[in-house]
C-alpha cells in the first residue's frame, strides 16, 4: 500500500468524508471505518479498514476510480466487535439492502455514511481508447467537474478524454443518485443516464439460437476462472458456494466438456436471480472484460416482464418474486405463455 | 457401495411384448454395485414377492431395484416387500419401464435400450439411498366440510351418523346451496325444497353436526390427521342465540333496493334478510353494504322492532380455529357470466334469461310467485326458445371445453312443466346434441318429445334480437333439414354453462389441492381415487369436482364420507420421511427456502455451531417434518445446495442423471 504523497490538497468532498469519519472514531460510535485506501496507481483504490484518524489521512481516497461496492465486506464486519462505518454509493445501498434481507449482515452494526457518486470510472476504459501506459490520471476528484481526465503516459506522452468517455458500463444506465439506506449523507451526485438499460439485452435476444450461442461462446471462452466475479458479488455470498463443494458432486459438473465455463457462469446466474441488484461489479472487476452482468440482466427483464417491474434491494422487506410463495403465483403455463410472446 | 438386486418384472405381456426383459436383466447385471439381477412374470404377485424376500436373504442385499410399473402403483407393494424380509423399505427405488416405456414404445430394441437406461438411474440412486424412518401423528377426530349444499350436507350427516363431529363452513346466511334455487327435480319431478329441506333439518339438529353460514375459511396449516383452520364467522348484526326467525325485522325494514341474491336478482330483498324462508338457521343477517344504519347512522328500525332485543350493530367478524383430521371441499358451482355472449341480447333483454332464473320464476316462493310470465311486460309468453350449450363444449375461449351435463336433462323437465302447466304455450329446444346417460332418462326426455310435444331442433342459435313489437327474433340453423330458422319468441332461456364456485382456486391454494384447467379439483385418480384429492386428507364432493346432477352428487358425497370416516377411525398414522434437511454448517441463514415453502415447514433458529474449529451462533433454518410435504421447492431455492430432500437427494438425483447420460 503506497502512502499519498504528502503535500498533494484533498479536494473538498474526500475531506468532509475524513472529517466526518475521524469524528465518528472519536467518539466512539464506530470501532473502524471501511472505506478506499489508494492503490499503487491513481486507478486503482482498494476497499480497506481504516483504525486510526492517521491511517484515514494518510491513505483514505474518494474519487472517481472508487467503484468497488464495499456492502459485502459488511458481512464479515457485521461479526466484529462494535460498529462499522461503511461508505456507500447510491447503487451499493441496494446490495446492502438486498443483504440485509438475506440476514447476512447486521444493519446494528453498520453506521453507513451515503457518498454522492459521479459516475465511476474504469482504467480499462481509457486503454480502449488507445491511451496506454497509464502513469497519472487527474480530473476524477467529486470537485473536479467530471468533464475531462487529463492523463500522462510512462511514455512521458500527455492525453486527455472525456470523463462520460471513461465511465464503466453500469454508471451509463445508473439506477438513480438516491441512497436507499442510510444514516447520513455526504457528497453530491450527478445523472450519467445515456443508455438504455436493456438495449444489449434485447440486441441478444433477437439473435438466433446458433448466433447467441457463438456469442457467448466466444465471450465466455475468455474466463479463466480466477472467480473474481463471484468473490465481489453482493449476492454471491454462500458460506460455501457449490462450486467449492465436494457433497453433490456438481464441483466437476463444469469440467463436462470443453466449453466448460458455460455452465459455471449460467449457474452462478441462476443462483443470484432475483438477488441480483445489477450493481455491475462482475463486469467490472472480470480481467478478461467478458460482460457478465448480461446474464443477470437478461433476468432482471425477465422477471420484469413476468411478475412487474422488481428491483432487488429497494427496500429490505419485500420478497423477491422468485423467492416467494402466494396465491397469486402465474401457473407454470402462463410463463410459457409469456415467454413465448416476450420472444416475439 | 450397495448390494443391490434388481428386479425385472414382465408384466404379463404389458412389458415383456415390448421390452425384452432378458436383455434388460443380463445389462444391468454389468451395473457396479449390482449382485443379483433376475425377471419374472408378475414379480408383484405373492410369488414375485417371495423371490425378492428369498433373494434379499441369499444375496445379503442392501438395496433394490424394481423395474416395473410405476410407483405410484406398487412403490408401496415392494417396500413392505422388502420391509417383511428385514431391509429398510426406503432402500427400494421402482425403475418405471412400463407407463414410462413399454406403453409408450412401439420398436423392442429401442424400449430396451431405454429400459436399462431407466434402470440404471435406479440402481445409481438407490446406491446414495440411506435408510430413513417413518414418524407418527396423531389423527384428530373431527372433519370440516367446506360448503353447505347439497353435497356439503349429505357428506357431513354421512360422517355425523358415523359418529365423528362434523363443521359445515358456508358462505352464504343459509345452508342449502344450489338445489334451495330449483323448483322440480328430474327425471321424477319432485319438488326440490321438498327432499333438501328436510335433510337441512336433519343436519342442523344433528348432535355431531355445527354448522357455520355467513362465514368463510381463512387460512389452513398442518397436513392429513391434523390440519388446523381459521374460519371467519363474518358479522351477522344479529344475536343467534337471541333471534327467533319471527321476520317482523324484514318486513319493517325501509331498505328494500337490494338486489335479491337467492332469486338472482331477478326482485330485490330487505337490507336485513335471510335468503329463503326454509333458511337453516332462520336468522337473518344484516347486510352493511345496503343497510341505511351502517351507511347514514340513522335508522335502527329493525332493533326498535325486534322483540328479542336480538339486533347487534357492534358485532364483529370472529375467527374461529379449530383442528380437523379431514377436509372436504364441496364448493359447488355457479353459471358462467353472459357478458361475452352478446350475441343472445342478455343483458339488452329481461325477457332473455337463464335456466336457473327460470327455476327462481317457476318457484311457488319465487319473485312472480310461480306464474311463467315475461319480465318485461309481465305478460304470458305463448312462444318459448330454449337455446342449449352456452358456454359449454365450447372451442373458442369465451366458453367452457366441457360439457356442463345437467343441462340437457333440465331443459326437458323445463320443457315438460311448462307444457303441462301452460298447454298453450309453445316450446322448442336448440341443441347440439341431447345427453341423457342416467337412469329413467332417455325415457324422461322422451316424454318431453313424445307425450308434451316440445320441439327439439338440432342446431345452433347464431343471434337473439329485440324487435320493435317487445318480442325477440330468434335467428338459428336446423342441422337436419339444412335451413335457416327464423322464429319469434316472447322468452328466450338460454342453458349457460356451470363453472366451480370463483373461491375455488382460493381455497385450492389454502389447501394445496391440485385443479384442473377449468379449476375443477382434481381427484387422486379419475377412476380408482375419484373422491380424494392428490393432497392427502381433502377429500372431494359433488360438482367442486366436476360437473353432476343431484344424484350423482350425493353419491359422490357419501363415497367421500365414507373416506373420510376411513381416516378418522385411525388413531395414528405414518407420517412420510421424504423430507426436507438442512446441512447446518452450510445454511447462510437467508430465508430463501422459508419464502418458497408452500407450508411454512421452515423457520429459523440461532444455533452454535462448530465449523472446522470456528465456534459461532448462526441463524440456521429448520425444518419441521410433520408439516413438511416433500416437495422440494426449497432444495432447489437454496443458493447453496443446503436443503435437501431425504429420499430424493441432489446428490441422487445427480448421480440419475449421470446414469442416463453416460
Amino acid at each position: 500500500m503506497q502512502e499519498r504523497m504528502t503535500g498533494m490538497v484533498r479536494q473538498e468532498t474526500e475531506s468532509k468524508l475524513i472529517a466526518r469519519a475521524k469524528e465518528l472514531l472519536a467518539d466512539q460510535t464506530v470501532a473502524r471505518v471501511l472505506g478506499w485506501k489508494s492503490g499503487d496507481m491513481d486507478y486503482n483504490p482498494e476497499p480497506g479498514y481504516f483504525n486510526s484518524a492517521q491511517e484515514l489521512e494518510s491513505q483514505f481516497v474518494y474519487n472517481g476510480f472508487c467503484g468497488a461496492n464495499l456492502s459485502k465486506y459488511m458481512i464479515e464486519a457485521s461479526k466484529m466487535e462494535g460498529r462499522t462505518l461503511v461508505f456507500l454509493k447510491p447503487c451499493d445501498t441496494y446490495s446492502f439492502n438486498q443483504l440485509i434481507k438475506e440476514h447476512r449482515v447486521d444493519r446494528e452494526k453498520a453506521y453507513i455514511i451515503g457518498v454522492g457518486c459521479k459516475g465511476k470510472l474504469s482504467a480499462e476504459k481509457i486503454r480502449q481508447q488507445g491511451i496506454t501506459g497509464i502513469e497519472t490520471v487527474s480530473g476524477a476528484g467529486m470537485d473536479d467537474g467530471c468533464d475531462e481526465l487529463k492523463i500522462t503516459t510512462i511514455y512521458g506522452e500527455e492525453a486527455s478524454c472525456s470523463y462520460a468517455s471513461a465511465m464503466l458500463e453500469r454508471c451509463h444506465v445508473c439506477k438513480g443518485k438516491e441512497h436507499v439506506i442510510f444514516d447520513e449523507e455526504i457528497g453530491e451526485s450527478r445523472d450519467t443516464v445515456d443508455a438504455e438499460r436493456f438495449a444489449e439485452v434485447e440486441r441478444i435476444e433477437a439473435m438466433t439460437p446458433e448466433e447467441r450461442f457463438a456469442f457467448f461462446q466466444k465471450e465466455l471462452s475468455k474466463c479463466i476462472r480466477c472467480n473474481a466475479c463471484r468473490n465481489v458479488c453482493p449476492a454471491c455470498n454462500c458460506r460455501k458456494c457449490v462450486f467449492d463443494q465436494d457433497k453433490f458432486d456438481t464441483s466437476q459438473k463444469a469440467n463436462a466438456n470443453s466449453f466448460e465455463e458455460k455452465m459455471f457462469h449460467i449457474i452462478r446466474a441462476f443462483h443470484v436471480a432475483g438477488r441480483c441488484t445489477d450493481c455491475g461489479e462482475c463486469s467490472r472487476v472480470c480481467p478478461q472484460g467478458i460482460p457478465l452482468h448480461l446474464f443477470n440482466r437478461k433476468f432482471i427483464k425477465d422477471i420484469n416482464e413476468f411478475y412487474g417491474e422488481f428491483q432487488a434491494g429497494a427496500d429490505c422487506e419485500t420478497r423477491g418474486p422468485l423467492t416467494d410463495y402466494t396465491f397469486g403465483d402465474v401457473e407454470p403455463g402462463i410463463v410459457a405463455e409469456r415467454s413465448q410472446s416476450c420472444s416475439k | 457401495m450397495q448390494r443391490i438386486g434388481v428386479f425385472v418384472c414382465h408384466c404379463g405381456s404389458n412389458i415383456a411384448a415390448t421390452v425384452d426383459v432378458k436383455k434388460v436383466v443380463e445389462m444391468v447385471k454389468q451395473e457396479p454395485g449390482v449382485v443379483h439381477a433376475e425377471d419374472y412374470q408378475y414379480m408383484c404377485s405373492e410369488a414375485g414377492q417371495s423371490r425378492v424376500a428369498a433373494a434379499i436373504r441369499e444375496h445379503g442385499l442392501t438395496g433394490l431395484v424394481i423395474c416395473s410399473c410405476s410407483p405410484r402403483m406398487h412403490e408401496t407393494t415392494f417396500r413392505k416387500c422388502a420391509e417383511k424380509a428385514g431391509l429398510n423399505p426406503y432402500m427400494v427405488e421402482i425403475a418405471n419401464i412400463r407407463e414410462q416405456c413399454s406403453w409408450i414404445h412401439k420398436d423392442v430394441e429401442e424400449a430396451t435400450k431405454k429400459a436399462v437406461i431407466l434402470a440404471r438411474a435406479a440402481i445409481a440412486k438407490v446406491d446414495r439411498d440411506a435408510p430413513l424412518q417413518q414418524g407418527e401423528s396423531v389423527v384428530t377426530k373431527r372433519a370440516l366440510v367446506i360448503g353447505g349444499g347439497i353435497a356439503g350436507i349429505q357428506t357431513a350427516l354421512d360422517i355425523a351418523d358415523a359418529g365423528y363431529k362434523v363443521d359445515i363452513v358456508e358462505k352464504s346466511p343459509s345452508i342449502g346451496g344450489r338445489m334451495s334455487q330449483l323448483d322440480k327435480t328430474f327425471p321424477t319431478l319432485d319438488c326440490s325444497a321438498c327432499i333438501l329441506t328436510p335433510k337441512m333439518v336433519e343436519a342442523s339438529a344433528h348432535e355431531n353436526i355445527t354448522i357455520y353460514t355467513y362465514s368463510e375459511v381463512e387460512k389452513v396449516t398442518g397436513f392429513v390427521g391434523d390440519f388446523t383452520v381459521d374460519i371467519r364467522k363474518k358479522a351477522r348484526s344479529v344475536d343467534m342465540s337471541k333471534c327467533t326467525g319471527c321476520g317482523v325485522c324484514q318486513e319493517k325494514c325501509p331498505s328494500k333496493k337490494t338486489p335479491n341474491e337467492f332469486n338472482r336478482g331477478l326482485n330485490t330483498r330487505s337490507a336485513i334478510y335471510t335468503p329463503f324462508a326454509q333458511a337453516i338457521p332462520n336468522v337473518p343477517v344484516i347486510d352493511r353494504e345496503h343497510c341505511i344504519k351502517f351507511k347514514t347512522g340513522k335508522c335502527g328500525v329493525c332493533s326498535k322492532v325486534c322483540q328479542a332485543g336480538a339486533i347487534d350493530y357492534d358485532q364483529k367478524d370472529e375467527i374461529i380455529t379449530e383442528k380437523y383430521g379431514a377436509i372436504v371441499v364441496a364448493t359447488g358451482f355457479d353459471m358462467i357470466k353472459l357478458d361475452k355472449y352478446g350475441e343472445y341480447s342478455y343483458q339488452e333483454s329481461p325477457d332473455v334469461i337463464t335456466s336457473l332464473e327460470l327455476e327462481r320464476i317457476m318457484n311457488a316462493a319465487g319473485p312472480t310467485k310461480g306464474h311463467l310470465e315475461r319480465l318485461s311486460d309481465h305478460k304470458p309468453p305463448k312462444e318459448m326458445v330454449f337455446i342449449q350449450c352456452v358456454g359449454s363444449r365450447c372451442s373458442d375461449k369465451r366458453g367452457k371445453s366441457y360439457c356442463s351435463k345437467i343441462c340437457c336433462m333440465y331443459t326437458a323437465k323445463q320443457a315438460i312443466l311448462i307444457r303441462d302447466k301452460y298447454p298453450d304455450v309453445n316450446v322448442t329446444v336448440f341443441y347440439i346434441d341431447v345427453r341423457t346417460p342416467g337412469k329413467n332418462f332417455d325415457e324422461f326426455y322422451r316424454r318431453a318429445v313424445e307425450e308434451y310435444g316440445v320441439d327439439y331442433i338440432k342446431g345452433q342459435v347464431g343471434k337473439v334480437s329485440q324487435t320493435g313489437d317487445g318480442k325477440l327474433l330468434v335467428q338459428g340453423v336446423d342441422l337436419l333439414d339444412q335451413k335457416r330458422i327464423l322464429k319469434k319468441a316472447d322468452m328466450v332461456v338460454l342453458a349457460a354453462a356451470i363453472e366451480p364456485n370463483e373461491d375455488a382456486r382460493k381455497l385450492a391454494t389454502m389447501l394445496t389441492a391440485s385443479m384442473d384447467t377449468n379449476d375443477f379439483f382434481t381427484e387422486a385418480h379419475p377412476k380408482l381415487r375419484p373422491v380424494e384429492s392428490p393432497t392427502a386428507g381433502v377429500f372431494l364432493s359433488g360438482v367442486a369436482q366436476g360437473p353432476k346432477d343431484i344424484p350423482e352428487t350425493v353419491a359422490q358425497a357419501g363415497a367421500a364420507a365414507v373416506k373420510v370416516i376411513g381416516l378418522l377411525a385411525k388413531d395414528k398414522l405414518k407420517t412420510n420421511p421424504c423430507t426436507a434437511k438442512p446441512d447446518e454448517l452450510l445454511c447462510n441463514g437467508c430465508s430463501v427456502c422459508a419464502n418458497v415453502c408452500p407450508y411454512g415447514a421452515i423457520s429459523y433458529i440461532e444455533k452454535e455451531v462448530r465449523d472446522h474449529g470456528i465456534r459461532e451462533v448462526r441463524r440456521i433454518a429448520s425444518v419441521n417434518s410433520a408439516l413438511c410435504q416433500g416437495c422440494g421447492a426449497c432444495t432447489v431455492a437454496c443458493p447453496s445446495g443446503v436443503m435437501d430432500l431425504q429420499g430424493f437427494s441432489n446428490r441422487q438425483i445427480i448421480a440419475e442423471v449421470d446414469a442416463i447420460c453416460k
